[in-house]
């Protein structure tokens, strides 16, 4: 393909328009100055600031916690689900789960939010269990979300390595529980940690799901941020969103490294 | 069928496979006897793929018996199975090292790590692969790859190795040579090697007995020579070695072709529906006429090293296919009317 000034510059464009405001703000995170978009000579005296900001750490630790644990629970049920789409043949209601599956990938967050709340609200009703909305129900809601990820990426994995494997793995004695341990999970495994650190982000993302299921003891980093917002922007709000965007880029960066294709031999 | 006597390892009985609507196998009967180089060859959806899957345990049958020794194995897992496969693709375990992959059987049966060990380098010796053991599949070329599957198969020492297209994806070079190591692995091992293809000419060269497979139904079984010379239907006389085949009416001990306008003399049954002629035992014969002769005009031919392929058109709307040899002058050309003839005892009555 031959790279015109053309192709440059669209892609230059592309990436000032996508990246600008998001280096601003990073840039800004180191300004001196009491005002968010001004700037006041280098200093790290925010992050300092956020560092001592009690709310903002605990929110911090709060939303790592429900990050870990739904990143976790969105792998066993994302990875299973995939698994059943890639390797159950064409079951009953194969097409019907698939789209249920990746339901959350395309519906608006707020419908998603609003019926997780709506569920919690009743199984409260009907069995006590969870008691009251706070990080558990965050934790909850966001491992739906994050299984509809680890499901695709999971899926995709699988539709590519060859099942012939898991077949000569039984050929030469392994049980279907072996083949799986053996062979099948050491190949996805990559997939698996990506599904994970996708899920993390996504969870770590959240504000809009969150403040549907959320109560008095469940404020995330989001939320938090979103409060402090409310109360004017400050230069802190900066630093935070800086810290934010570099935590989510190592994510994304680790993610897209396990996801790279596998060098062929054939 | 010859050389499967009580004594078969293998024995297939009744096998009937549908998937949906589609009959992949058909009551089908087949006997493995043991230490022989067997080949199943089929076109493309003559059951030969589904069969050897049903025998590696990978596929149920509908209905049908699978005795080995004489036990039904129907109901055992492929894991319990003292059978082995070769894969068409290999399956090479791709995160593991080229002796963990031979060692990977082993393991599963609890051979102690010393005799493992041992025994894998064997294999690795044996398929001529000695020194690679620390390499990853796909740092391996083709050929190398085909051997580790064929080491990890046979040093399980099974009784009976199946084998899926296994020169299939090999360069045409690498193929001649790879099946005389075929052969001389099955002899040094003794195991009964069981050979999926469609390729006709592998068959013929490797397998002690050929089936051809017609339909999920064995069409012929036999040796190599059996059914080349003596084929039992049109399919298999068409499918081997693609001979000349015309329907038509026997009489009086001939048979005549009113399509071609050929009258074949030979030993001809009654019941004879067609008859075979190879393009390779027909000759050109200036001045012959009656029967076991024909005239025609060459449409077409292709040069293919030792002979030339001419295509005769005869009188009617039949095409002869006719092999002339090298060392018989120059072939005609294109356009020029030829006459050519056979010996009767070249032409093979079908009886179905």
């Amino acid at each position: 393909m031959r790279r015109g000034r053309f192709t440059g510059a669209a892609m230059a464009a592309g990436f000032v328009f996508l990246w600008l405001p998001i280096l601003l703000l990073v840039g800004y995170a180191f300004s001196a100055d009491r005002i968010p978009f001004q700037w006041g000579g280098f200093s790290l005296r925010w992050f300092a600031a956020l560092a001592g900001n009690e709310r903002i750490v605990e929110a911090a630790g709060l939303s790592l916690r429900i990050a870990a644990g739904a990143a976790t629970l969105a792998v066993l049920l994302g990875g299973a689900a995939g698994w059943a789409l890639a390797r159950f043949g064409r079951f009953r209601g194969r097409a019907l789960f698939g789209m249920l599956i990746g339901a959350p990938l395309v519906l608006p967050e707020v419908v998603t939010g609003l019926s997780l709340l709506l569920v919690f609200v009743a199984l409260e009703g009907a069995t006590g269990w969870p008691q009251g909305r706070g990080a558990l129900t965050v934790l909850l809601a966001h491992a739906t979300l994050g299984a509809a990820f680890v499901a695709v990426v999971v899926q995709a994995r699988l539709a590519e390595t060859d099942r012939s494997l898991e077949e000569a793995a039984m050929d030469l004695g392994a049980t279907p529980f072996t083949a799986f341990r053996t062979i099948t999970l050491p190949l996805i495994a990559p997939a698996l940690g990506a599904g994970w650190l996708l899920a993390f982000t996504l969870s770590l993302d959240d504000v809009v799901i969150a403040s549907f299921v959320s109560g008095p003891a469940g404020t995330t980093l989001p939320m938090a941020l979103f409060a402090m917002l409310r109360r004017g922007l400050t230069p802190e709000v900066n630093a935070l969103g800086a810290v934010v965007v570099l935590g989510v880029g190592a994510m994304l960066a680790l993610a897209t490294l396990l996801l790279r294709p596998r060098p062929r031999g054939e | 069928m010859t050389g499967a006597g009580p004594a078969a390892l293998l024995r297939a009985r009744g096998i009937t496979k549908a998937f949906g609507a589609v009959v992949a196998l058909d009551a089908l009967d087949l006997d493995i006897a043991p230490g022989e180089f067997f080949a199943l060859l089929g076109g493309s959806g003559s059951g030969k793929s589904t069969l050897l899957r049903i025998i590696a345990g990978f596929e149920a049958p509908d209905a049908g018996r699978v005795l080995l020794d004489g036990a039904d194995i129907v109901a055992t897992p492929p894991w319990a199975r003292p059978i082995n496969m070769m894969f068409q693709s290999y399956a090479l375990f791709p995160h593991l090292s080229v002796a963990d992959n031979v060692a990977y059987g082993l393991r599963r049966g609890g051979v102690a790590k010393a005799e493992a060990a041992r025994r894998v380098a064997d294999a690795l010796a044996m398929v001529g692969l000695a020194g690679l053991d620390r390499r990853r599949p796909h740092q391996l070329s083709g050929g190398q790859q085909q051997r580790v599957a064929l080491a990890r198969s046979l040093v399980m020492r099974p009784r009976l190795l199946l084998l899926d297209e296994p020169l299939g994806a090999l360069d045409a070079g690498l193929r001649e040579r790879t099946g005389f190591e075929l052969r001389a692995l099955q002899r040094q091992t003794g195991a009964a090697f069981v050979m999926v293809t469609h390729d006709q000419e592998e068959a013929l060269a490797l397998a002690d007995r050929v089936a051809v497979l017609d339909g999920g139904r064995v069409a012929q079984v036999g040796s190599p020579r059996a059914i080349y010379e003596r084929p039992a239907s049109r399919f298999v006389a068409r499918f081997l070695g693609a001979a000349n085949v015309f329907e038509g009416r026997a009489m009086g001990g001939g048979f005549d072709s009113a399509v071609a306008g050929i009258t074949f003399a030979g030993a001809i049954g009654g019941d004879s529906l067609a008859v075979a002629i190879r393009p390779e035992r027909i000759r050109i014969a200036p001045g012959a006429s009656g029967a076991n002769s024909a005239t025609g005009i060459v449409e077409d031919t292709a040069f293919r090293g030792d002979d030339t392929l001419l295509v005769l058109r005869l009188s009617g709307a039949a095409t002869l296919r006719v092999l002339h040899a090298e060392q018989d002058g120059a072939p005609p050309a294109r356009g020029d009317t030829v006459t050519v003839g056979w010996d009767a005892a070249d032409v093979v009555a079908l009886a179905s």
